[in-house]
């Protein structure tokens, strides 16, 4: 695994994540900065993808259920290549490939469209379900939010994939602990949070979602037969310090000035 | 081609067994109600194609969503009731936005159900499903439309809801009759009355129009199957040759069949004058399925009554 190149990767991605909500004037930093580890650890070493094809048959699929994290994914697949950097600045607008939640039917690379919280692992279940019944190899990632696990059907679908052992999926929580309202424990408390998939039928493994050589930990844990979670503590808003564990910022863009602020202080420019 | 009376929901598990064996990408899934949806059959035959999530309709339609990602068929049953009310933003933003080919074949729709009771008798879910873009709504008048459909539906690109029904209904279909989206089906030729039907009540307006014509009128059956694509050539047919215009369904007056209709009529520059028929701004209730007709208005003898106070009008 190269630490470095994953690192740059998650650079470039929070530049691009800034500059494209700061452009758009609306969009989700909080929890799209608290996911760049991830989605660089998933895009750049974990998943099997393509180099340049984000359709590429034999690929790995990843499926972004905390759709407000749309901006986490545009950039990752940009910095993956498979779209122009500078189309970040079209996020949100109209005629936009990159629509304000991920639309499956606008961009390749996106997965699945989602947006309505806590039906993403539902789908990646039944992709995974068959993947499975067709002998195909690839393996389901689903990132999945904290506050959208206050959903009831991530539960039924959490049940589903225990029952039929699904070892080809792999689910992460980006578990920042905060949602619109407030910090999750005070909103509706998630806790004992690894106790509950484990009491589902689950895998887990608990890690620093910030860290690479810790996700990998996660992703490549000795596996029986039961499908895996990997609970990622994370910072919501990471990487901007003043956006880091503060609810506020869940769905407010950064001005302009604050993004170019932002991107001057890491030392770059958002295509470098 | 059957020819007997049959519950749509079974030529659905029919055609289900007919497809496990012509397309090995169909897949079925259900949520606990394989023996009343008739998905029992194949799941039987072929065990390692269908997936039961157990009760948990939301999952049913999301784990549908994925099968189809994956490159297989499926067709997710339970209730109708269910399917479109408790999974309902499921379809919308999981099934309808992304375009994603999940057959949603519900049964025991309408007030046919019976004695389960007005929370179980579906009577909005033509409405909720055909406000969606790139759904299309197909309902069933007999066993051997229902059929069709099913068979047809395997080869849709996109979304489909087929409404079907648990109660025994009669054969109506001629035996050279092909199912077809956006194609309604006509029973006789145009006539001062166009009686427009779908699901269970296409028997009824058949008997009524026969009431009718022994009454001196001439009268036209539309089976308008495919609620969404409209056959709007019938329709401007119907407003051109007819005096009245009657819609009859099994399904809320608002936002069902009559709707659908009378929202293209009222784009037609000329128009004949229009009856809905349909169950008024009430739940429905337990009883037997018959009886639920007759207190609801929805028999052969309330379209000729409401033809006839039309017409005398």
């Amino acid at each position: 695994m190269n630490t470095v190149l994953l690192r740059n990767k998650a650079q470039e991605m929070r530049r691009l994540i800034m500059e494209g909500i700061a452009e758009a004037g609306s969009g989700h930093p909080g929890g799209s900065l608290s996911l760049v580890e991830i989605m660089s650890y998933l895009y750049f070493y974990q998943a099997q993808l393509h180099e340049t094809d984000p359709l590429w048959p034999e690929r790995d699929r990843i499926i972004l259920s905390k759709g407000h994290a749309a901006p986490a994914l545009y950039a990752a697949l940009a910095a993956k290549g498979y779209m122009p950097h500078e189309e970040m600045l079209t996020l949100r607008k109209l005629g936009s490939r990159l629509q304000g939640h991920p639309d499956m039917r606008k961009l390749p690379g996106v997965e699945m469209s989602t947006g309505s919280l806590g039906q993403g692992l539902s789908v990646a279940n039944g992709l995974a379900l068959g993947l499975r019944l067709q002998n195909k190899a690839n393996k389901v990632y689903v990132v999945l939010g904290d506050g959208e696990l206050q959903e009831g059907q991530v539960w039924e679908a959490a049940m589903t994939a225990a029952h039929h052992r699904l070892t080809n999926l792999m689910a992460v929580v980006d578990y920042n602990g905060l949602q619109i309202d407030g910090f999750t424990g005070e909103v509706k408390r998630l806790e004992p949070l690894a106790e509950k998939w484990q009491a589902f039928g689950w895998q887990t493994v608990t890690v620093d979602g910030h860290s690479f050589a810790d996700l990998y930990r996660g992703f490549n844990v000795e596996r029986d037969d039961r499908p895996l979670v990997v609970i990622a503590k994370t910072i919501k808003g990471k990487g901007v310090q003043y956006m880091e564990n503060v609810a506020d910022w869940h769905g407010k863009a950064p001005s302009k000035a604050q993004a170019q602020e932002y991107i001057e202080g890491i030392g770059g420019d958002v295509r470098g | 081609m059957v020819n007997k009376p049959e519950a749509t929901r079974d030529a659905y598990g029919r055609a289900l067994l007919a497809l496990g064996q012509l397309r090995s990408e169909v897949v079925v899934l259900d949520a606990d109600l394989s023996k009343s949806t008739k998905t029992a059959g194949f799941a039987a035959k072929y065990p390692e194609r269908f997936f039961n999530v157990g009760i948990a309709e939301a999952d049913l339609i999301g784990t549908a969503c994925g099968l189809t990602l994956s490159g297989l068929k499926p067709f997710a049953s339970t209730f109708a009731i269910f399917a479109t009310g408790r999974a309902y933003d499921q379809i919308r933003n999981s099934v309808a936005y992304p375009r994603l080919p999940v057959v949603i074949a519900a049964t025991h729709a309408g007030l046919t159900v019976g004695p389960d009771g007005g929370s179980h008798q579906s009577l909005e879910d033509i409405a909720l499903m055909r406000v969606l873009p790139n759904m299309q709504v197909w309902v069933p008048a007999d066993g051997e439309e229902a059929y069709q459909m099913v068979i047809e539906a395997a080869t849709e690109t996109g979304p489909v809801y087929i409404r079907l029904g648990r109660q025994v209904v009669p054969h109506v279909t001629p035996a050279d009759y092909k199912f077809e989206k956006g194609r309604a089906q006509v029973f006789g030729p145009s006539g001062d009355v166009t009686i427009i039907a779908c699901g269970v009540m296409v028997a009824e307006a058949l008997r009524a129009a026969e009431e009718l014509r022994q009454a001196g009128l001439s009268v036209q059956v539309v089976n308008m199957s495919s609620i969404k694509p409209l056959d709007t050539e019938v329709l401007e047919a119907a407003a051109s040759h007819s005096r009245l215009i009657v819609t009859v369904e099994e399904h809320f007056v608002a936002g069902g069949l009559g709707s659908a209709c009378v929202e293209y009529l009222s784009t037609l520059r000329s128009r004949p004058q229009v009856g809905m028929l349909g169950v008024e701004d009430r739940f429905g209730q337990s009883g037997h399925p018959d009886e639920l007709l007759d207190l609801y208005g929805l028999r052969a003898s309330n379209i000729v009554a409401a033809v006839k106070r039309s017409l005398d009008s």
